[in-house]
């Protein structure tokens, strides 16, 4: 599934935190790619790719203009289903955030969610999940054990296996990596670089080089507007933009 | 699936229904007790007349002409609450700093544990224990300074309220000094101040807001407590003399003479229990005003 | 000279934590003391039969009617108090006015003396809806005094469980009840045991709001209609007529016993609860 955004505008109360994106001739992120969000602290690109989940629904006093398409469907009209939305706009956190329970529940969560109850069937999805997150051959012997013990690099990929579990179509993962060791962060963009064959994947960083090794299209944001959207490639050798130069320089940020 | 759609959304729906009812039945049960209360006892103030219940000084329910005056109780739970102020104010506070800056590790672990137990213990075995040991004492006190007296008197309910209220003065005094930064603390040490010096010039002052709003709670406590203050306390409905003699405090009006009360003096009672509202309302008022002021400077 | 006067002061006022810090033990340790040894030469089996006659003031009765009264209070008051926190902290937006409502009506009604519990009680439940003095009177009159309590520590229990599991649930897919139920109150339960544990302290020591509600009859109730008194209720009444002191002290040891053991189960539950820490 590709997205599409034209004139995107978003409102914190008073605050303008995203400033017509998409204004002129539109946005897409395109299918079984890895589209990169860019730019400095607090430039809009957190709260961007939550517009894709509506998870900004959660906050108060949020109000969103414009029109976001994924599949042919303006995903902010009164008769969406925010449920099917989500289930298929998969989303990995910042922090990784297993739940409170077995491993096995973890990634059981969400088709528990879409009411599926019978045993093989789960046992099935939660071992195709962990194996698409490369995390099985570590916790294949210890299912039933609680989630929390596994370490920080661990954490992250069951969240990306209960995402998966979900079989989203699109996944959005916020600086999944920040709060990871080097090599934790390898595997991930190792599995990233796996998952895009199947999935669409966009993805916020901080980490330019992180969005050169795996991303395929780069979007640069800056105090709430896109600057430059455009191949990685191109954005990080050639950009267009003066600012947008001066920020993959390492000038600013 | 497409069939549990509804379902689900009913459930949701039914769910957020059932918890909004839920916190309704607060407000609910605030103003039944406002609607019960008032229905009963205000059509007894009329009768009595505001200022002669209010003001009156007799109390004498069961007369042939009977006379409803609250003011020796409303004096008199006054009287009772100040003495245990005087009384546990200083010890509570203290004994907060104490825990907060001067105990050592070892003391800590017996002494807050106590303090909670103390704050567990029964209303009644406050008052047993009063009837055994604090009324004997004030007897004795009594004695010598007045030459009699029961020992049952406001002043053994001062001594047992000061007591009862300790735990909730030390525990939220004592959150309240942890609360200040402890760069307070170290800006004055580096100063050159001592360490005593240092927690009751700078640290207690910087705490004085949590303070007060922990004596503010310990007067609620005082002035609603109840069955401690009828074991104790003689419960003479009489205006108060002397604190070696008995005295009856509005919450003990209420106790003692429920049981067998009918028609208005049944409805005086229960105007009795709108005064002490009335006065836990007041204090609730100084409380928030208390608290707010503090909210700012606690950031 | 100003030095010297310095030195003084501080002598002083360090005197005077220690002196006043030793009296709040004291006196505690002196509460109990006595208690104990008082009451624990009375503690004879006697005291522990099922039938309560004038000449045998047995105990067993009020601590029956002690269990009832606990347990049936607290199958009313915690669920309401769990769900009108789920409320306020998961369903309303900051600065509602309806939660603002609650939440003041919630302090007030935390702030009321149980004596004035009691009269509201007999009036509503007693009267208005002719339970009497009976063990159900005493149930919902206590269970509005303990509702604010279970609100108060749910509602910290439930701020207190991380934002990342309710984000985690809604990016899955889930609707409220579901994060709700699955995620959130799962995190919260030791926070939420905590309080109910208080709350059963206060069960147990109420007497005020219990004598003209439940009444004071000293046998096990058979029914809800039934008047029982509790174990703090028996205590006054004994302590009251003069020559069941013995017994008085030997229930005051009981008494004392079930607050050590409420005590010390809220610490247990606190320590588990800050060692797990609250999630992501």
């Amino acid at each position: 599934m590709s997205i599409s955004i034209k004139n995107c505008d978003l409102f914190y109360g008073d605050f303008h935190a995203l400033k017509g994106i998409g204004r002129d001739e539109g946005m897409e992120i395109s299918e079984n790619k890895v589209t990169a969000f860019i730019g400095p602290s607090g430039c809009g690109k957190s709260t961007f790719i939550r517009v894709f989940n509506r998870m900004n629904d959660l906050i108060q006093n949020c109000k969103i203009t414009g029109e976001i398409t994924i599949d042919g469907q303006n995903i902010y009209e009164k008769s969406t289903d925010i449920t099917q939305l989500r289930k298929n706009v998969g989303m990995v956190f910042q922090k990784p955030n297993p739940f409170p329970m077995s491993i096995y529940d973890n990634i059981a969560f969400a088709p528990r969610t879409y009411g599926i109850k019978k045993r093989a069937q789960l046992d099935e999805i939660v071992e195709r999940s962990l194996r698409q997150a490369a995390l099985w051959d570590e916790v294949s012997d210890r299912l039933k054990k609680s989630a929390l013990g596994l370490s920080g690099g661990q954490q992250q990929r069951l969240c990306i296996a209960r995402t998966l579990a979900a079989e989203p179509k699109i996944i959005l993962m916020d600086e999944p990596t920040s709060a990871l060791d080097p090599i934790s962060t390898g595997t991930i963009e190792d599995l990233i670089r796996e998952l895009k064959k199947t999935y669409t994947i966009v993805i916020v960083t901080h980490n330019m080089q992180q969005a050169t090794r795996i991303s395929d299209k780069t979007a640069f944001f800056l105090m709430g507007e896109v600057i430059e959207y455009d191949k990685t490639r191109q954005i990080f050798s050639n950009p267009k933009d003066k600012r947008t130069e001066n920020y993959v320089t390492g000038r600013f940020g | 699936m497409n069939s549990t759609k509804p379902m689900h959304k009913f459930r949701e729906i039914f769910f957020e229904y059932v918890f909004m009812f839920s916190a309704g039945i607060s407000v609910l049960a605030l103003v039944m007790i406002f609607v019960f209360l008032f229905a009963n006892g205000m059509p007894a103030i009329a009768e009595i007349g505001l200022m002669e219940f209010i003001f009156g000084r007799e109390w004498r329910p069961m007369d042939a002409s009977p006379s409803f005056g609250v003011l020796p109780m409303i004096a008199a739970s006054i009287y009772i609450t100040l003495g245990a102020m005087v009384i546990g104010v200083p010890v509570g506070i203290f004994t907060a700093v104490f825990l907060a800056h001067m105990c050592p590790a070892r003391l800590y672990v017996v002494l807050k544990p106590t303090v909670n137990l103390l704050a567990g213990i029964p209303s009644v075995v406050y008052g047993f224990f009063g009837i055994v040991i604090i009324v004997p004492f004030v007897r004795e006190i009594s004695l010598f300074f007045t030459g009699g007296g029961s020992g049952s008197s406001m002043l053994a309910a001062m001594i047992l309220l000061g007591i009862m209220i300790l735990p909730t003065i030390v525990n939220i005094s004592e959150s309240a000094i942890r609360a200040v930064p402890r760069s307070y603390y170290e800006g004055s040490l580096a100063l050159g101040a001592s360490h005593t010096r240092s927690v009751f010039s700078v640290v207690l002052p910087a705490a004085k807001s949590g303070v007060f709003a922990s004596v503010i709670l310990g007067v609620g406590r005082a002035v609603g407590e109840t069955m401690a203050v009828v074991m104790v306390a003689g419960n003479q409905a009489r205006m108060p003399e002397s604190i070696f003699r008995g005295g009856r405090a509005l919450t003990s009006n209420i106790v003692i003479e429920m049981g067998y009360a009918e028609g208005l003096h049944r409805d005086s009672l229960i105007a009795t229990g709108i005064v002490l509202l009335v006065f836990i309302f007041i204090i609730n008022i100084v409380f928030t005003v208390v608290t707010r002021k503090s909210a700012p400077s606690a950031d | 000279m100003a030095k010297i006067m310095r030195k003084i002061t501080d002598g002083i006022l360090f005197a005077a934590t220690w002196f006043f810090a030793a009296i709040t033990l004291l006196v505690l340790l002196f509460i109990i003391a006595h208690i104990v040894i008082n009451g624990v030469p009375y503690l004879e089996p006697r005291l522990f039969e099922f039938t309560f006659t004038s000449e045998n003031v047995s105990m067993m009765p009020a601590i029956i009617s002690t269990v009832f009264m606990v347990f049936l209070t607290l199958i009313i008051a915690v669920p309401l108090g769990i769900f009108t926190s789920i409320y306020l902290v998961e369903y309303v937006k900051k600065g509602n006015k309806f939660v603002m409502l609650i939440r003041s009506a919630a302090e007030m009604l935390a702030g009321i003396p149980s004596v004035v519990y009691g009269l509201f009680g007999m009036l509503m439940f007693g009267q208005f809806f002719g339970l009497g003095w009976s063990l159900a009177a005493g149930v919902l009159t206590l269970s509005i005094m303990i509702l604010p309590v279970v609100i108060r520590t749910t509602e910290e229990a439930l701020k207190s469980v991380g934002d990342g599991y309710r984000e985690g649930g809604y990016a899955l897919g889930s609707g409220k009840l579901r994060v709700v139920f699955r995620l959130v109150l799962p995190s919260a339960v030791p926070g939420i045991m905590a309080g109910v544990i208080l709350a059963m302290g206060r069960i147990v020591g109420e007497s005020a709001a219990l004598i003209f509600t439940a009444g004071t009859v000293p046998q096990i109730p058979q029914t809800l209609g039934a008047s029982a008194r509790t174990l703090s209720v028996h205590m006054w009444a004994l302590s009251g007529e003069g020559h069941h002191v013995g017994e008085a002290y030997a229930t005051a040891v009981i008494l004392l016993l079930i607050v050590l053991v409420i005590n010390t189960a809220a610490a247990v539950i606190a320590k588990i609860f800050t060692a797990k820490g609250s999630g992501a």
